[in-house]
């Protein structure tokens, strides 16, 4: 478990290694006024997300489509790091590396979640958005309303409260933040949330797992286009090929077609 | 304030197959229409290179948005109904084309025995059999007199099929041979016919091959690449009203389609349509289109909403029977009468679940209609069930046996492991209409224009849960004979209830049609009984569901429709057909 970790919280690092980080940033971008640049906290949050770009880029040296998708990384709607580590936890949780492969943290899947909720989904634009909003369905009408459907909060504010939640009962049980927690402890709360044991504010615990399963397996198995399935390894793992274009030579075999996936970029041809 | 358009012969809400058949037919025949359709324009050129599952399965594109309409839902009378808000649970078509761009392609035929229904039931079984409160009754037409309908719908869109061993005559074979064979395929119909039952392939309208249809436009042979349903075709090789019916208007120089036109009510004095008032919704600006004839094609919800909020025809009341506007409301609801039945798990075999097309499959119709004895049955009408190899796509495919956790390590390893393991059969099955399932207008919540949303009540009773329940164990028992190592078997309990669904787009009733004003809405051309030039057609026409798709049947109504648009407006307006004296 403990490579799947999240990224270790700036405050983690050596004075040194942040003010590398700085140094690097203001060459790279060309960044010198003093006005913007200062004070520690945005020195390190600076040298946060550098270091751990620069330490993926040395493992996948080489492939630029790697490199393409580590600019895109970084929060647009998660203001808080520890937010963001507990969402890392809690996907990597629903879906772990293993012998097969990857886990939700390689795969992209929190990034891909952070873009998602800063987007339309996030802000529930395609749906009916009206009051009175139905805060007590009686008993016999829980199967409407999976994921917060009914509920006046939008998914991002879910996602919120439900990470803020988990964080809370972790630390609350066990005394310690949920991404630092043991592996019994995390599935613990987990599955307090899945079997609603959790209270949560306009919403049920049980919804907001719903939801945040759901993100998961879409970061472990969009298109790479979104920021998750990096480098296709979740069809890889799973031997899905992606956008091809015919499979009429395959249709009628009796064996199984080993194929390399092909993804929208390559698909589309740009 | 609302500006008021030149006249036109035909005003049609919707643009999908019913719109668009209705459109084809009235330019051929030299009439001038438009369109009012509420959703974006969307051509072939929109869906090239968008094999994309999160856009079009997750965040549902083509899917009307529910932010300007949408309807509520409850599962029993003395509740109240709570909005259906986003389309996780309600997939409903929209954009050019309507749902028929982004339908699988399955294309069955409906039954002699559903035209027929009433009769044919109380002539094999007396009244006595129909349950108490079941309002199922004769459509007043036959499978004879719809039948030539039916082979112009399948000719226009390149059907492709073999004959059903079981099914009723037909006036010519299918315009295309069956697709192609599958190892999925082949392993489902030797575990049927060794059952002793009589498997088929799939009627499809994704084309087996490259067809020219008898308007004169091509509908490509199909690659097998496996972005169907909920998707347009990358390669015009499914047939959808684009590239069919739309364009053939559209070549006759009379034809308008209005995007972004939603449809406020329709204007009328009581005896005549006299047009319809909409919202461009890209200016907010109101107009009135007025025309010679009104034809409401929406779907069927767009289509029982307009009626009632423009107060036309008289609304059903569950507490008296009286009234007919929203009553029959039936459907293919998601946790009884579709998507349910045996998954199996196969340890040795690997299939290529990623490969396939929409409406490629095998379907066994031994228990279809009134194919079995239901003597000794206690439900009415049947199910059909079928293997189809639609496409898994990753993100919504991760089923795994009952015994294994929902997320985590074991999740992964076997939703894994069985991606490419495992085979789903279901059952589809009829649904008979009873008085306590309709459509009226939601007291409480409100559309975008500012009008009542449409709330849908749907109780389910005990046949229709003895029916699912015997589907779900065919299913159970083919995929046994098909070798499974592992089961997961649908439960449908005896309490089940409605769960709020709204994911097929089969759904049903609300201005049904019958041989006479005393129990229908309109007759079998889909023409109001008392306002003649207003045509309500579509599935809002049909009083009961059959447990086939319905593209097809609705496709050959709307072909029949067309004839009584045409026949109106030849002959200056009256009757396409008289309505019976006695009650059916």
């Amino acid at each position: 478990m403990a490579d799947q970790q999240p990224p270790k919280d700036v405050n983690d690092k050596s004075q040194h290694e942040q003010d590398m980080g700085r140094r690097n940033f203001l060459k790279n971008t060309g960044l010198v006024a003093g006005g913007l640049v200062g004070g520690s906290l945005f020195g390190g949050l600076i040298s946060g997300g550098l270091n751990k770009t620069n330490e993926k880029n040395d493992k996948t040296a080489g492939n630029d489509s790697t490199n393409g998708i580590e600019i895109t990384q970084a929060r647009q709607f998660f203001t808080r790091h520890q937010d963001f580590k507990v969402l890392n936890a809690a996907t990597e949780l629903i879906f772990p590396e293993d012998d097969l492969g990857p886990g939700a943290i390689k795969l992209g899947v929190p990034y891909y979640i952070d873009k998602q909720l800063a987007g339309r989904w996030g802000v529930n634009a395609r749906d009916y958005r009206h009051a009175p909003y139905a805060i007590d369905l009686k008993d016999v009408d829980q199967t409407a309303g999976p994921g917060g459907e009914q509920s006046i909060l939008d998914r991002g504010m879910i996602f919120l409260q439900g990470l803020r939640k988990m964080d809370e009962e972790s630390q609350k049980r066990f005394e310690v933040t949920f991404d630092k927690a043991s592996e019994e402890q995390q599935i613990e709360i987990m599955t307090d949330f899945e079997a609603n044991e959790v209270k949560m504010k306009g919403v049920k615990a049980s919804e907001f797992f719903i939801l945040l399963k759901q993100a998961t397996l879409e970061g472990a198995y969009c298109d790479p286009l979104y920021g998750g399935n990096i480098n296709m390894e979740g069809w890889k793992m799973k031997e899905f090929p992606g956008a091809v274009a015919s499979y009429a030579n395959y249709i009628e075999s009796d064996e199984f077609a080993k194929l390399d996936p092909v993804s929208l970029r390559d698909y589309q041809g740009h | 304030m609302v500006k008021k358009l030149k006249k036109v012969d035909a005003v049609i809400v919707g643009s999908g197959w019913v719109g668009g058949i209705a459109a084809a037919e009235l330019t051929k025949a030299g009439y001038n229409v438009v369109i009012l359709e509420r959703g974006k324009n969307k051509k072939h050129e929109d869906f090239i290179g968008t094999k994309d599952e999160l856009r079009y399965s997750r965040r549902y594109e083509l899917m009307q948005e529910l932010n300007k309409d949408t309807i509520t839902s409850r599962n029993s009378m003395d509740k109240e109904a709570i909005p259906v808000r986003n389309n996780m649970n309600a997939r409903l078509g929209n954009n050019t084309g309507g749902a028929g761009v982004h339908w699988n392609g399955m294309s069955f035929r409906w039954m002699p025995y559903d035209f027929e229904i009433y009769s044919k039931t109380v002539e094999r079984y007396g009244k006595d059999k129909i349950p108490k409160g079941c309002t199922m009754q004769d459509w007043g037409i036959t499978y004879d007199e719809i039948e030539p309908y039916f082979d112009q719908y399948e000719k226009t869109a390149a059907i492709s099929g073999e004959e059903n061993p079981l099914g009723a005559s037909r006036s010519d074979k299918y315009p295309n041979p069956p697709m192609k064979d599958t190892p999925n395929i082949r392993l489902f119909t030797k575990a049927a016919k060794a059952l002793g039952y009589h498997p088929y392939r799939i009627p499809s309208a994704n084309a087996s091959q490259t067809y020219t249809n008898p308007d004169g436009e091509t509908i490509n042979g199909c690659v097998y690449c496996a972005f169907c349903e909920e998707y347009g075709c990358d390669f015009g090789a499914k047939a959808d009203p684009i590239g069919t019916v739309l364009k053939t208007a559209r070549k006759t120089g009379k034809m308008e389609l209005r995007n972004n036109a939603f449809v406020n009510r329709v204007s009328h004095d009581g005896k005549k349509a006299n047009g319809l008032i909409y919202t461009d919704t890209t200016t907010g600006e109101d107009f009135e289109q007025p025309a010679d004839i009104v034809v409401l094609a929406g779907f069927v919800f767009t289509n029982i909403k307009l009626l009632l909020h423009s107060k036309i025809g008289q609304p059903y009341d569950p507490k008296t029977g009286q009234g007919i506007i929203g009553k029959n409301f039936t459907g293919h609801f998601n946790n009884l009468s579709t998507y349910i039945g045996a998954r199996g798990f196969f340890e040795d075999k690997k299939f290529n679940n990623f490969m396939g097309a929409g409406g490629m499959g095998s379907s066994v119709g031994d228990f279809s209609g009134d194919n079995e004895d239901h003597t000794n049955l206690n439900y009415l009408h049947g199910y059909e069930v079928h293997y189809s190899q639609l496409g898994s796509r990753p993100i919504a495919n991760n089923s795994v046996p009952y015994d294994t956790p929902g997320w985590g390590k074991e999740f992964k390893k076997n939703s894994i492991k069985y991606y490419n393991r495992n085979l789903f059969i279901t059952a589809q099955t009829g649904f008979l209409p009873n008085k306590n399932t309709y459509l009226d207008l939601d007291p409480t919540y409100k559309d975008a224009l500012g009008n009542p949303l449409l709330r849908v009540t749907v109780e389910y009773t005990k046949q229709d849960i003895e029916r699912a329940k015997a589907g779900v164990a065919r299913c159970e028992e083919i995929m046994k004979e098909m070798g499974a190592d592992k089961m997961n078997v649908d439960i449908v309990r005896d309490d089940t209830v409605f769960d709020h669904k709204f994911y097929t787009d089969h759904f049903f009733g609300g201005a049904i049609m019958g041989a006479t004003p005393e129990n229908s809405a309109v007759n079998t051309y889909s023409q109001m009984w008392n306002m003649e030039n207003l045509f309500v057609v579509g599935g809002s026409s049909f009083p009961h569901t059959g447990n086939y798709n319905p593209t097809v049947t609705i496709g050959a109504f709307a072909y029949r429709a067309a004839e009584g648009m045409i026949k109106f407006l030849k002959e200056g307006g009256n009757l396409a057909v008289k309505p019976l004296e006695e009650n059916a």
